[in-house]
């Protein structure tokens, strides 16, 4: 039994059913990555485990208990961190501010964990003070991890955090994303760059057309010849 | 319950509402509303095709209406001519200036290259002519508005007959839309209604203080009829038979009989009168029902809704979604500014001081919504219903609290103070039935119809 | 008389009648605007009825007022409205948070257009208007009491020599310096405290606000109890200068609403920039300039008529129309408020 686990979800944003009998799991210290073409479902997946869907059908359990019924607010009350793909920074708040208010419902001393944060990406601590609207994509993307962090969650979701940005920062993220994955998180990730999110991960799922098609370690998908040829691109 | 049977038993119980007041305080009364209903209902009609039809929401309904009575004066009222003489040149020498300075204005925007330089001819361009303007101007209204002041002091009109402002008057209302439609169509809806309103009081505020072309506060009066006056009436011989059948004539020739019978002449006088403007009016609501349901069922009202309920996707299908806007925008204008012709044509008098956006913007946003929005026999009930209450409120909030007697005596200052305010309860009572409809019921009385395919 | 004392003249006419007047009215149109913008910030809708929100709150400052008169409480030079405003401020809050909770929160829990908060805004703001009436009438009416002048326009005179007098009233520094304090307290609010900051990080991005576990309602809440508070401040400053009438407190809206998208919609300090703009620009567009042409030019020219952009009729259109320059070159306003 997973740590995090969403067990044959089905449902949609009110019309159709967008994802049918889709199964995604993450334990902690463990990398789990959902890739797939385009229009697969897996941001919606992800949001669905988040509870920002309609679901018809399924379970999501965090640490064995059932938490279908909960809202995203109460999840996240339970450790479960987000961040969106687009729109995941205050842009008008300083990047200090971006990180005190992911950290809103904690009541405790928050400067300790904001320092882990900084150790983690030192450019943020020298941009404490500025506008995030200001930082490249890069950075944002950067503010953005760190927000979801300073809540000390149990689980990270990352809804691709690479896209839009160079392969070089793209490398500079996994890195990091590895980096907390060892500091105990369980991390769920949605990539479009499934070849280089495949290398990084221990768990990977493949949807088609909102259902499971593969799912394997990351290496072993990596080796499947036929997920190669079609979700790899050779 | 479908919407035919819907719209039956509500125009039913208007019907009944209407008898009641007829039977019960007078039937001028009753027609006075029924007038009044039936131009709201041309008004909310208009506003039904923005707002309904197109998702606009236009905060300046009440430009149009004015427009349209300003309108109604310049069209019907006979020339001053002698304010012309005195003010014509200089009237046409500040034309001429505007005309320049916007030419100029134009070259120097177009052949200039941009940078500072042009901003400031530009500048200099616009203040220069706009000291042309502003002596020419002062010149020609100081003279018009010096012409018997008591009585005229504006240029007057044309002095056609008024029954051709109510077109005159929607074709100005549409200019006026366009101008407006130039500067804020293309904003989000808060935006445009803040651009609209501001619009309105400005137009407002013009009426108020040109008086050279409306005679502003001081407001013209006596406007020509397109019906026949009460005193000429009960000179009329068809009318004088026509009272003598229905009350029977006053053969014993005693007094009382005679005062009564002068006074059911008077009485008649005013109905007839008011039942003429009735009719007028009837066939105008009728003509812009019959084209608004048309053009709300042909393929141009299927995608003026479209465009309301998905513009991403309907400029996506390559719909210019600014000009349509722009078309509704000034044909539910021009609807409008019939209606306010027709207003003034009713009053026979322009009164640019009571414009206010209460009543000649919101209340057409309250008639519109609880009748149903896109739906134009929801605009006429909706008109209806508003009207009635909005006049209705005020005798019997009065009769409520002349009904206090059992808890405060006759000079107590609470009930007095209660007195004064009690019109004022209709201001509660409008806010409190467009809250409670927009929560409760927020298609209205008559919903729109959902489109068969788009 | 020497060139320079012509030059004094002019500056001290330009204080009186264009400086001193557009500050205070200005700080008066700011404080209404922050309400605006708060509101379009956190609810996303422009409220038609803030200006008879603004209109109920001063209401209730004057009947606390006649009550306190009537017992004799007073200030001494200050006027006694000062004492009655807390009070006031408490009333109009809650006002505010009743409409919230039986209107405006339905249509957020249904996640309704920002279109149909506006028209419910209108009945709310029909409502209002209806009960100030009912509850005061339609007169002006007079609430000033203490101290009226700080600085008279004679004493001036004689003490400094110039022909030209100034007068500082009373209300015109309260406003000011009332306003200042009150901009203070705000914005130390939104930099400093963890409500103030989950306010602007709900302005900034509703659902990463979310997503953060701050709690829309309590956001919104806050959000109704700084405007309403600053609506009932700005209307009886307003009042305290003037006078009140409830009609004239409708007609506050657009240079308020002019004032807050001039700054740049949803944002506090745009909106306290805007109302000194459209104050500035309202009084010297519609200020008379032949005198100060005449002190300017030592009298050498003396222009005919009253050198005046516009008759003073026209106070509104100015706002409007700085408010249509502002849409059509730069829509998000001067401080890059939300594209809208």
């Amino acid at each position: 039994m997973s740590y995090l686990i969403g067990e044959k979800l089905t449902g949609g944003y009110g019309g159709a059913d967008i994802i049918k009998d889709c199964t995604l799991s993450v334990d902690k210290g463990e990398i789990a990555v959902v890739v797939g073409p385009n229009g697969a479902g897996k941001s919606t997946a992800m949001k669905a485990l988040l509870g920002m869907l309609n679901l018809r059908g399924g379970t999501v359990k965090l640490d064995g208990r059932d938490i279908t019924g909960m809202s995203p607010q109460q999840r996240v009350a339970q450790g479960m961190a987000f961040v969106p793909q687009n729109k995941n920074v205050f842009v008008s708040m300083t990047v200090e501010e971006n990180l005190e208010m992911g950290a809103f419902l904690r009541r405790d001393d928050i400067t300790e964990t904001m320092e882990q944060i900084y150790d983690l990406f030192p450019i943020l601590k020298t941009k404490r003070r500025q506008v995030a609207g200001e930082l490249s994509g890069g950075q944002r993307q950067q503010v953005a991890v760190g927000r979801a962090l300073m809540t000390q969650p149990s689980v990270l979701m990352l809804d691709e955090p690479t896209a839009g940005v160079s392969p070089i920062v793209m490398d500079e993220l996994f890195d990091r994303i590895i980096e907390v994955k060892r500091s105990g998180i369980a991390i769920l990730m949605v990539e479009q760059n499934a070849r280089q999110a495949l290398d990084i991960a221990d768990k990977g799922f493949v949807l088609v057309t909102g259902e499971n098609r593969f799912t394997d370690t990351g290496e072993a998908l990596l080796a499947n010849e036929e997920v190669r040829k079609s979700f790899l691109g050779g | 319950m479908t919407n035919s049977k819907r719209a039956t038993i509500s125009f039913s119980i208007m019907a009944l509402m209407l008898m009641i007041v007829g039977f019960g305080q007078s039937w001028n009364v009753a027609l006075t509303i029924i007038n009044l209903c039936l131009i709201s209902a041309v008004m909310s009609m208009g506003l039904n095709m923005q707002w309904g039809y197109a998702g606009l929401f236009n905060a300046g309904v009440m430009a149009s209406t004015a427009i349209g009575g300003l309108t109604a004066v310049l069209i019907s009222y006979s020339p001053v001519t002698k304010a012309w003489s005195v003010g014509g040149t200089s009237l046409t020498a500040t034309l001429i200036s505007l005309l320049v300075t916007i030419i100029a204005g134009v070259l120097v925007w177009k052949k200039m290259p941009k940078g500072s330089k042009r901003s400031w001819s530009m500048t200099a361009v616009v203040l220069t002519g706009y000291g042309f303007m502003r002596f020419f101007y002062e010149q020609a209204t100081s003279a018009i508005e010096a012409v018997d002041p008591a009585k005229t002091g504006f240029l007057g009109g044309l002095g056609l007959p008024i029954l051709f402002s109510w077109l005159a008057g929607g074709v100005a209302a549409a200019g006026l839309a366009w101008l407006i439609g130039r500067i804020a169509l293309g904003l989000r809806s808060d935006y445009f209604a803040i651009a609209t309103l501001g619009i309105s009081e400005i137009m407002i505020s013009i009426l108020k203080n040109e008086d050279w072309l409306s005679r502003g506060v001081k407001n013209v009066t006596g406007l020509e009829r397109p019906v026949p006056y009460e005193v000429d009436l009960q000179q009329t011989e068809w009318f004088i038979n026509m009272v003598h059948w229905i009350y029977g004539t006053a053969e014993d020739g005693s007094p009382a009989s005679a005062a009564a019978l002068r006074e059911a002449m008077q009485l008649s006088a005013g109905v007839v009168v008011k039942l003429c403007y009735s009719a007028l009016f009837i066939v105008v609501v009728l003509i812009i029902l019959g084209l608004a349901t048309r053009a709300l069922n042909s393929p141009w009202g299927r995608m003026m809704r479209a465009i309301r309920d998905n513009e991403t996707a309907a400029s996506a299908m390559g719909k210019d979604i600014i000009s349509r806007h722009r078309q509704v925008f000034i044909i539910g204008s021009a609807v409008i500014g019939i209606s306010g012709a027709m207003l003034t044509t009713l009053d026979g008098q322009f009164t640019p001081g009571s414009y206010i956006p209460l009543r000649f913007t919101f209340l057409i946003w309250v008639m519109v919504i609880i009748g149903g929005s896109g739906n134009n026999l929801g605009a006429i009930i909706g008109a209806f219903i508003t009207w009635f209450v909005w006049i209705e409120a005020e005798p019997a909030s009065i009769w409520l609290v002349s009904n206090l007697d059992i808890f405060l005596a006759e000079t107590s200052p609470l009930r007095l103070h209660l007195q004064e305010v009690a019109p004022h309860m209709r201001m509660i009572l409008m806010g409190l039935i467009l809250v409670l409809v927009l929560r409760f019921s927020p298609k209205g009385i008559l919903p729109e119809k959902a489109p068969d395919h788009y | 008389m020497d060139y320079s004392t012509d030059l004094l003249n002019a500056l001290v006419l330009i204080t009186n009648y264009v400086l001193i007047p557009s500050i205070s009215y200005g700080s008066q149109l700011a404080l209404g605007a922050v309400g605006v913008t708060l509101v379009f910030g956190i609810l996303r809708f422009a409220n038609f009825a803030h200006g008879e929100m603004m209109a109920f709150g001063t209401m209730a400052t004057i009947f606390i007022t006649w009550w306190f008169q009537s017992m004799g409480v007073s200030m001494g030079v200050f006027p006694t409205a000062l004492l009655a405003l807390p009070f006031a401020i408490l009333i109009t809050t809650l006002l505010a948070v009743v409409i919230d909770r039986s209107i405006f929160s339905f249509y957020r829990t249904s996640k309704s257009p920002p279109v149909t908060f506006v028209v419910a805004s209108v009945g709310v703001m029909f409502m209002l208007n209806g009960l100030v009436r009912i509850l005061i009438g339609t007169d002006e009416i007079i609430f000033r009491d203490g101290q009226k002048f700080l600085i008279k326009a004679g004493a001036f005179k004689k003490m400094t020599g110039l022909s030209e007098g100034l007068a500082l009233k009373q209300t015109q520094v309260l406003t000011f310096v009332l306003a200042v304090i009150a901009v203070m307290a705000l914005f130390w609010f939104l930099q400093r405290t963890r409500t103030g900051k989950a306010m602007r990080a709900f302005s900034d991005n509703e659902d990463l606000a979310l997503l953060s576990g701050i709690n829309p309602e309590r956001v919104v809440l806050v959000t109704w109890v700084i405007a309403a508070s600053l609506a009932t401040l700005a209307g009886v400053l307003y009042g305290l200068d003037k006078s009140f009438k409830p009609m004239v407190y409708f007609h506050l809206l657009l240079p308020i609403f002019a004032a807050a998208i001039v700054g740049g919609i949803g944002q506090p300090l745009g909106a306290i920039l805007g109302g000194y703009v459209v104050a500035f620009s309202e009084i010297t567009a519609t200020y008379a300039f032949k005198k100060f042409i005449k002190y300017i030019s030592h009298g050498d020219f003396a222009p005919e008529g009253l050198t005046q952009f516009l008759t003073t009729e026209y106070k509104f259109a100015v706002s409007f129309l700085i408010l249509v320059l502002v849409l059509l070159v730069r829509p998000t306003g001067l401080l890059r408020g939300k594209v809208l």
